[in-house]
């Protein structure tokens, strides 16, 4: 664009700024977003194999019960209550509430504990409920 | 009053004036899919390890077959709003982030229908 043929003063960029929890967890937000909609392809395959049949049903569960279809399904389940709790987050910065700095990095460790415990209990309800993975 | 220049505006730099819709609409499918994603993990869990006709009932109790298609249609919708986001960000050569917008429209459109189509077919299928 004809534009950048101006040599105008640039803003630092990112890498000149310390890294903050704040900047941590805005580009986790986006990077859980992008593998959460990877991962709806799985869904989607899942879903797909239920339809088709019997067969395919048991092929996907067998290939989601391998050690690397558990693997992604934890990477799944940790990025979506991060996700989710984080997108509260979010949604309370859309209504106007808590913006406080301090409120910030208060809400920041809420969403990292919160993420732990739900991944920690829906694997641990896993666990219990199917003996086993 | 305008502070955007001439050959601003002639190059059509600036606001559609259409993007609050869309951000509205990122947000409601954000509260929609907090119950139902929360409901779906916790079915999910207990389907685990389900045979193929446990699934299929599941899926055929009527509020589960309209949960499910209600998850699906948000989940695409929410996971549309945020990779074009992405892509509007990071994308910088204006042809390939047209036809990856374009394409991914498409894609979504069409999975969309899809996986509709899938859950009715399990819920009404004989």
């Amino acid at each position: 664009m004809a534009i950048q043929q101006y040599q105008r003063p640039l803003s630092p960029h990112l890498q000149i700024y310390r890294w903050e929890l704040t900047a941590i967890m805005s580009i986790t937000h986006r990077a859980t977003g992008v593998f959460l909609a990877m991962g709806t392809l799985v869904l989607v395959y899942w879903l797909m194999a239920v339809a088709v049949g019997p067969g395919a049903y048991q092929q996907a569960q067998h290939l989601l019960g391998s050690p690397f279809g558990l693997l992604i399904l934890f990477a799944w389940s940790f990025s979506l209550f991060y996700h989710l709790c984080n997108g509260i987050r979010h949604l309370f910065w859309d209504a106007g509430c808590g913006f406080e700095l301090k409120t910030v990095y208060a809400s920041g460790y809420f969403v990292w504990v919160a993420t732990l415990v739900l991944t920690g209990l829906a694997w641990g309800l896993a666990l219990m409920e199917n003996g086993g993975v | 009053m305008q502070l955007r220049s001439p050959l601003a505006r002639v190059r059509r730099l600036g606001s559609a004036r259409a993007g609050t819709e869309e951000f509205i609409a990122q947000r409601l499918t954000a509260m929609a899919l907090i119950p139902l994603l929360l409901w779906f993990v916790y079915s999910i869990i207990y389907l685990a390890r389900a045979d193929h006709p446990t699934v299929i009932l599941w899926i055929r109790i009527p509020w589960h077959t309209v949960g499910l298609i209600l998850l699906f249609l948000m989940l695409f919708h929410h996971a549309h709003s945020g990779l074009r986001e992405v892509l509007q960000d990071y994308v910088h050569h204006e042809i390939v982030k047209t036809i990856s917008m374009v394409a991914m429209k498409f894609a979504v459109i069409t999975i969309s229908i899809s996986c509709v189509l899938a859950i009715l077919r399990i819920s009404l299928g004989g």
